[in-house]
Parts: structure tokens; sequence; C-alpha cells
């Protein structure tokens, strides 16, 4: 006699591979910017490195120039600058989405709450430059 | 003879199959037919071991949702022709332990969503005597997006940290936790922040956000959470500050 049972059999279970993220878009670029945190880090450590050369005097600023210029140096920081300003523009649009303002009973546009994080960097980015290439 | 699509359909028999194998059908390519629509011409004409499960066939009861080349669809609304000249490759919903053919187990999410209490929860019931709870238009507005969810799991097929660790909690019960949490109406926040901010809940979210791209009701889930981690937040730090009733 067929006995009633309240879990049925577990079923086929297809194991997910390893390389998921390479057939499409959506999960690529999120993988991207999972790793462009890795080259956030590196300009973070490249500027300690560049304010420990600054404390040295002289002599270690110059050899910290020269380490710059290596064209692999070079290479590694042109990679950094994409990945970290495709950093940027990903979280400045994806904090629309976490934030969920809510003013007169209607919800805030999206382009109210990311417009000000642009603004923001296109300010501070403009200052910098300002700072360093005034002569 | 009218224009024909070929449908490749995933089959699987517990009972015959190790692993499930591709079966292709040759469907009549009509206009107004969707993909639901050739499973349902399978079936009646053709196979009648081919097993799916349908209900609405209008996008309301969350039953047909499939793969469909690659993507979670609901099958009575994606449109053949949109894949002429084919072939349609249709697969049962990933992430989901296949039963037959394309029927997949989904007691797994049903545990996860009784688990955040998708109900309104109150500390003390009114009788019924007294009226119902009242809402203003702004507050039913407040949740609403995230009262929209069909249950039809295209989320969870689509979520690469429930592929990889099953014990995730997953978009929708999530998404439907903070519907609830929204509500005017309900006094169980407290109770379902202590569910929801465990490792398995908002915290296992890596933000891949294709849940809320794959939704057929513009739930938005993705957004859900990221709020709901803002909110948790908060509480932590409220924690911190008042240890004592902070929440």
């Amino acid at each position: 006699m067929a006995t009633y049972t309240e879990y049925p059999p577990k079923g086929y279970r297809l194991r997910m591979s390893t390389y998921w993220w390479l057939g499409r878009w959506p999960y690529l670029k999120f993988i991207l910017r999972e790793i462009s945190s890795v080259f956030v880090a590196w300009f973070v450590i490249e500027t300690l490195l560049q304010i420990n050369a600054l404390i040295g005097g002289p002599g270690a600023y110059t050899d910290f120039q020269s380490f710059l210029a290596n064209p692999l140096v070079i290479a590694l920081n042109i990679v950094s600058l994409f990945f970290v300003i495709f950093h940027a523009v990903t979280w400045f649009n994806l904090a629309p989405k976490a934030m969920a303002v809510r003013m007169g009973g209607k919800r805030v546009p999206n382009a109210l709450i990311s417009g000000p994080n642009y603004a923001a960097w296109v300010v501070v980015s403009a200052a910098i430059a300002w700072l360093l290439l005034r002569g | 003879m009218a224009e024909q699509i070929a449908l490749e359909v995933t089959r699987f028999s517990p009972e015959r199959d190790k692993t499930p194998t591709v079966q292709s059908f040759d469907v009549p390519l009509r206009k107004e037919w969707v993909v639901l629509d050739a499973l349902n011409y399978v079936k009646d004409k053709v196979d009648g071991s081919l097993s799916f499960r349908w209900s609405c066939r209008m996008g309301v009861c969350g039953s047909c949702g499939m793969m469909v080349n690659g993507e979670p669809k609901l099958t009575c609304a994606t449109f053949l022709s949109d894949y002429a000249p084919g072939p349609v490759r249709v697969e049962p919903l990933k992430n989901f332990p296949v039963m037959r053919d394309l029927i997949v187990e989904i007691s797994d999410f049903i545990g996860k969503l009784t688990k955040v209490k998708p109900w309104l929860v109150r500390k003390k019931e009114k009788p019924v005597s007294e009226g119902e709870y009242l809402q203003t238009p702004e507050e039913l507005d407040a949740y609403r997006q995230f009262s929209m969810c069909i249950n039809c799991l295209l989320c969870y097929a689509a979520c690469p940290v429930y592929g990889l660790d099953p014990l995730f909690a997953g978009p929708a019960a999530l998404a439907l936790a903070q519907r609830y949490n929204m509500d005017s109406r309900d006094e169980g926040k407290s109770e379902r922040l202590d569910i929801l901010s465990q490792h398995d809940g908002i915290w296992g979210c890596t933000f891949v956000g294709e849940c809320t791209e794959v939704c057929p009701k513009h739930v938005d889930p993705a957004g859900a959470i990221q709020q709901y981690k803002l909110t948790a937040t908060q509480e932590w730090v409220k924690s911190f500050i008042m240890p004592r009733g902070a929440k």
C-alpha cells in the first residue's frame, strides 16, 4: 500500500558551475564590481606609500617617482583607475535602491538620490585637480 | 502546413533517469502563442506524460515559472514569436531540485517564507466588532510594491547567492518580510528583525540585483533587502546607544 510521505524524494539537483558568472553579462558585471575593491585597496596602499616617501625626504620621494614611472606600475594604475571609476559609478547608481526616501507621500525619484552623489564626486575631483594642477 | 518552431524541453523521470535529458518537439509557431501554450500543445497532442505546473495563464498565480533560453520567465507571458526561428529551450527553474520534467521542489522556499512571519503581527488583536484596521492611501503606498509578489520564484532562479548557498533566505521571502515591516497595521518589526538580521537573512545578499531584473511584478526584492540592511544597521547602532528598550 502506498503511504503518504510528508517530504517527497529530494529530486535531481544540479550543482552550480564554478564559472557561473562567465555566461551572463549582469553576473560578470557583478563579479567585476566585487573585484574592483582590490584595485581600490591598491590605490589606498599607493597613497600610503607616497605619504611614507614624502616623510622620508627628497631622496625617498625621487625613488618613489621612479617607481611610479615603471611601465608595469603605469599599466597597473591605468587598470586600477578604470576599476575605481567603475566602482564609483556602480555604487552611485545602486544608492537609490538602498535609500527609499519618501516626501509628501511619494517616493523621491532615483535621479534625486544619485544626482547629489555624482555632483559631490565632480566637485571633490575638481577641487583636487585644481590643487594639483594650479602650477 | 503552418510554420513550426522547435521546443527543446528538459525531461526527467525520477524512476527511470539518473540525470535529466532533452527532448525536442516541433510545435506550431502562432503569433498569439506563449511558451505555455506550446507546452500544453505537446501535452495534449504529442506526449501526455510531459509534466509542468501551470494554472491561471495570466501572470497572477505564479505557477508556470521556468527557464526559457536560460532566463527565468513566466511561460504564460513569454511569446514564442520572440524566439523565432528557434529553437526554444525550456528547462525547470534553476537552483531548485527537479522532481519530474519541468517541475521543481519548492518546499525549501515555503519553509523560509513561513519563518519571516509574512502576516500582520498584532500585540493584541482587536475584536471584530471594533471594525477594520484602517490605513491611508499613503500608508498603503509604502508597501504596495512589495505586496505584488506572486511567489513565482523567478528571483530565486536568478539569484547566484541562493544557488551557491541554499541556506540563504532568498529574495522573495525577504521582500515579503519587508512588505509587512512597512505596513502601518503591523507590530511585528522587532520579531522579524531577529530572524532577518541573521547571516542567512539580509546579510547573505551581495546585491547582484538580478532578482529585481527578472521579477514579472516589479517587486524589486534587491531594493527591499538593501533598504532593510539600512534599517537593521540603524537598529544595531540604537542597541549600542540604548541597550535597553531599543526595539
